[in-house]
């Protein structure tokens, strides 16, 4: 309670309180800020662990020859890289971002289930907790890669795979509940005045993605409860000799993997529609299709599973089938690279942070998309598949894809979640630091697969030592940029100039009508329908 | 850093390139050639696209922008515009299908086969069987490489084609179309041979099959590309393509080493002998697991050295290197001779003081 309480003797008496003090505020809140918050910072931290491992991968691959490490931890390395990144960082960052801002771009004072939004996140830290607990248990974390294959996940993984099983289940949990909640929220707290066709991008894309999540996680489980059943009570879904098949393990962890890869590039997709109208001075392109490209994309998701596995024994008739689905997707996925170019097409940009940001993710999120072009060929697969041209394929779309977004929405909404304002020069100089090392980390890698390294092997034979060397280098590089990254937050947060209500001149929407620094409770009241209309991207 | 150097300036120089393997091998099959040929032409669209597309994008940003004078136009949105660039790449798309498409077809039928391979992918080596001659062996990577993985980088520059070589390679005719069957006995491998255009899945329990019809004499070389465990980068493929003529006279050579390695399991051998061919199979089978000098990695991989196992009766030894036991995978593909010399070797190096096992005691124990 503050005092300004007591003097005011207006209605909204009852709405006009702040947050508790101290420790408990964080354990105990129900505010979709503070638990956006906690996201954020849980998702950070997650990608300062996996990105220690990826070091730890890098730095062995440094050189040929086994230098640092045993086989079996490296691959230990590996797959918890891939699990921690997507599980722990990437996902609950796109979670973090929908609890800040959905709410204030729909009009709405918090989340529709504000105490499942507390046990949603909540349950993060014991999931990420446990996972990281294997390392230390005998025999060794999970060392079967992100995407766990049985049988070697089954009956030749460590005993710490149950741990690893009952983790996937609580992360699981997290993201159905936090799908639900932003399901509901969207569609039973928007303002009354608010069409679903006035809704930002970002809402739109998010509440796209959350049906994926309903869709998707519960096959995960399901994948995962198998596993648990074949490794403990005798059955033998995934074994050959009690009846099973190892492929079928495939199929369903593919059911729910390649929607998951649209979980987390939908969202990206929403935050570049906001970054570049804004910065360009000139609405969005093609609203509308955006829409509708996003709904394709998510159908589109769910159908072509199996170009994952062109190399599993498929008959024929299935490779064409998956082959063409997948080619599919490039056409939506491309509507909305046009749909950019055009935004920036004749407007009037300016290249703050969030700009530069969005503007390399269209570019460099692009080209991991040709590489998907080309992977989805299923005869030309045959070369690519499990080399480091796949590696580099998936990590131009989540690292400069997903990642980028997220570093891009960071900026763009930073003024808006903490008044302040961050340090533009330094800013920029972190932004040319990361996106030229990304580059000389992820681009060689191209090279390395297509002239034949596998992925996931501890070491190499000679001809693939100078690119790899370079890769590292550009590796240790990446990594060090995300030192200037918390510096430049926490400076923000710390001694960053106050921003104004709408620190960039082009930017739309309702969260911009706010405070400077988005008050505790946000629209009370609902917005007009002329307030919504003035801040709506589809103008 | 003078590494880094090196190989940037090696990128200006495009004779270069191709020693540095920055493109896809064309291979030596018709499929290799065909995969190479739909590989260059969807990079060469993705080419053009990134031309139009980055071009609009590069352009727009120096001329549209801020500090250049650029006022906003409000445009936002042309059906017509949408339309278009969605028909145009979904004809794009069906250009590129059709011939995926013939490719995909062809190399999926394996009806034209004049002969069969049998592959089966263990960890972490391949067994390779020749059905109709009787031929059955199995494949490591060579000692000199996995002396040098944990050596200098001079050993490693001295090692034959370092982590690609085996101690025993496939050997194939050349102009010969030939059917590969492809399995595993433990987890999901991998057989790639990218010269040919072959990557096929290796699952326990089920068969693929994938072919090749070779065009050309020589080595060629690959790798195991699917993670398999530990050693899962340590499991080369060497294939060495003949004359059809090298290539009986190979298979009639192995043809009597076989019989005489089945006449031998019926002699009783020295301890030493046993102990020298012991040695060397122990090196290329065991060692990545129970370790060279027998320390094993324990607690999933046990130590030899003063083990209760080699050091007590001999008939619990051979069922467990027979049938194996949970990590333990089996070895009964290897022969009674060379059984009876690996265990032997187990039971008396390392300090050990089991007994000496004769490929008589193994082939009664199969």
């Amino acid at each position: 309670m503050t005092t300004a309480t007591d003097t005011s003797a207006t209605a909204h008496d009852d709405h006009h309180h702040g947050p508790e003090k101290g420790l408990m505020r964080w354990i105990k809140t129900t505010n979709h800020k503070d638990i956006g918050s906690l996201y954020m910072w849980f998702a950070f931290t997650m990608l300062l662990v996996g990105g220690a491992f990826a070091m730890g991968i890098r730095a062995e691959l440094l050189q040929p020859g086994l230098q640092l490490m045993e086989p079996q931890f490296f691959n230990q390395l590996t797959t918890m890289h891939g699990l921690i990144m997507v599980f722990g960082a990437i996902m609950p960052a796109f979670v973090g971002l929908g609890n800040w801002l959905i709410p204030m771009m729909v009009g709405a004072p918090d989340m529709a289930l504000p105490r499942m939004n507390n046990w949603s996140f909540w349950i993060l830290p014991f999931a990420g907790g446990i996972l990281l607990s294997t390392f230390f248990m005998e025999g060794g974390a999970p060392a079967f890669g992100w995407t766990f294959y049985a049988p070697l996940s089954t009956t030749f993984a460590p005993d710490s795979t149950d741990f690893f099983i009952f983790a996937v289940h609580l992360l699981g949990f997290s993201s159905i509940m936090g799908a639900i909640n932003i399901i509901a929220t969207v569609l039973n707290m928007r303002a009354p005045e608010m069409k679903l066709m006035d809704m930002p991008l970002f809402v739109w894309t998010w509440l796209i993605t959350s049906f994926l999540l309903i869709g998707a996680m519960p096959v995960l489980a399901g994948a995962v409860t198998m596993m648990l059943t074949d490794r403990n009570f005798g059955t033998a879904f995934f074994d050959a000799t009690g009846g099973g098949d190892p492929v079928m393990f495939q199929h369903i962890f593919w059911f729910f993997g390649h929607p998951e890869v649209y979980i987390m590039i939908l969202p990206a997709f929403g935050v570049v529609s906001h970054i570049i109208p804004t910065f360009a001075r000139k609405p969005l392109f093609g609203y509308s299709s955006m829409v509708y490209a996003t709904a394709s994309i998510a159908f589109l998701s769910y159908i072509v599973w199996a170009h994952h596995m062109f190399l599993t024994g498929m008959p024929v008739a299935g490779e064409l089938y998956f082959m063409y689905a997948t080619m599919l997707i490039a056409v939506p996925t491309g509507v909305k690279v046009f749909n950019w170019v055009s935004t920036m097409w004749r407007g009037s940009m300016t290249f703050e942070a969030p700009m530069l940001w969005a503007i390399s993710f269209v570019f460099l999120f692009t080209i991991g998309g040709f590489s998907g072009l080309m992977l989805g060929i299923a005869p030309a697969d045959i070369q690519y598949h499990d080399t480091y041209f796949v590696v580099a394929h998936f990590h131009y779309v989540l690292v400069t894809g997903a990642l980028w977004s997220i570093i891009a929405a960071t900026f763009y909404w930073l003024p808006k979640w903490t008044g302040k304002m961050y340090n533009e020069k330094l800013a920029k100089v972190h932004f040319w630091w990361a996106v030229i090392s990304v580059n000389v980390l992820f681009f060689p890698q191209h090279f390395l697969g297509l002239a034949g390294m596998p992925r996931r092997i501890p070491d190499y034979s000679l001809q693939f030592a100078d690119f790899n060397f370079i890769s590292s280098i550009g590796g240790f590089a990446f990594g060090a940029s995300f030192i200037l990254l918390t510096y430049i937050v926490i400076d923000c947060i710390r001694n960053g100039k106050p921003a104004s209500a709408r620190p960039w001149e082009g930017a739309k929407g309702l969260e911009w009508t706010l405070e400077p620094k988005a008050q505790y409770h946000s629209f009370n009241t609902p917005p007009s329908r002329k307030l919504i209309e003035a801040e709506s991207q589809n103008s | 850093m003078k590494k880094l150097v090196v190989a940037f300036g090696l990128l200006l120089n495009f004779n270069v390139f191709a020693e540095y393997g920055l493109n896809m091998t064309e291979g030596v099959t018709s499929l290799s050639h065909d995969i190479y040929g739909l590989h260059m032409m969807v990079f060469w669209v993705s080419v053009v696209i990134a031309i139009v597309v980055f071009g609009a994008m590069f352009y727009s940003l120096y001329m549209h922008r801020q500090s250049k004078g650029a006022v906003a136009a409000n445009f936002h949105e042309s059906t017509k515009a949408e339309l278009v660039w969605t028909i145009v790449p979904i004809i794009i798309l069906i250009g590129m299908a059709v011939p995926a498409s013939k490719v995909l077809i062809d190399l999926e039928d394996t009806t034209k086969a004049e002969m069969t391979i049998k592959i089966t992918g263990h960890q972490w080596k391949w067994q390779y069987d020749y059905p109709k001659e009787g031929i059955s062996f199995i494949s490591n990577l060579s000692q000199d490489s996995r002396d040098a993985v944990n050596g200098t980088d001079a050993d490693r520059e001295n090692a034959d084609n370092y982590l690609l070589n085996v101690d025993k390679r496939l050997v194939l005719p050349v102009d010969t179309s030939i059917r590969f069957l492809i399995t595993s006995n433990d987890v999901i491998h991998n057989w790639w041979v990218s010269d040919f255009g072959v990557k096929q899945d290796a699952n326990p329990g089920f068969i693929n099959d994938a072919w090749a019809k070779i065009d050309k004499i020589g080595t060629y070389r690959g790798q195991c590309a699917e993670l398999c465990g530990k050693d899962h980068g340590f499991m080369p493929i060497v294939v060495d393509v003949v004359s059809k003529a090298d290539y009986k006279k190979w298979v009639s050579k192995q043809q009597a080493a076989a019989a005489a390695a089945v006449a031998s399991a019926n002699e009783t051998w020295s301890k030493a002998d046993l102990m020298a061919k012991g040695k060397t199979i122990y090196n290329a089978n065991c060692a990545a697991c129970h370790k060279a000098n027998g320390s094993g990695m324990p607690p999933v991989f046990p130590a030899m050295k003063g083990s209760v196992i080699v050091n007590g009766p001999a008939a619990k030894h051979i069922n467990i290197v027979l049938h194996g036991k949970g990590a333990m995978p089996t070895f009964k593909m290897l022969g009674d001779s060379d059984l009876a010399a690996v265990m032997t070797y187990e039971r008396n190096a390392f300090g050990n003081t089991g007994s000496v096992v004769q490929p008589s005691d193994v082939k009664s124990a199969r």
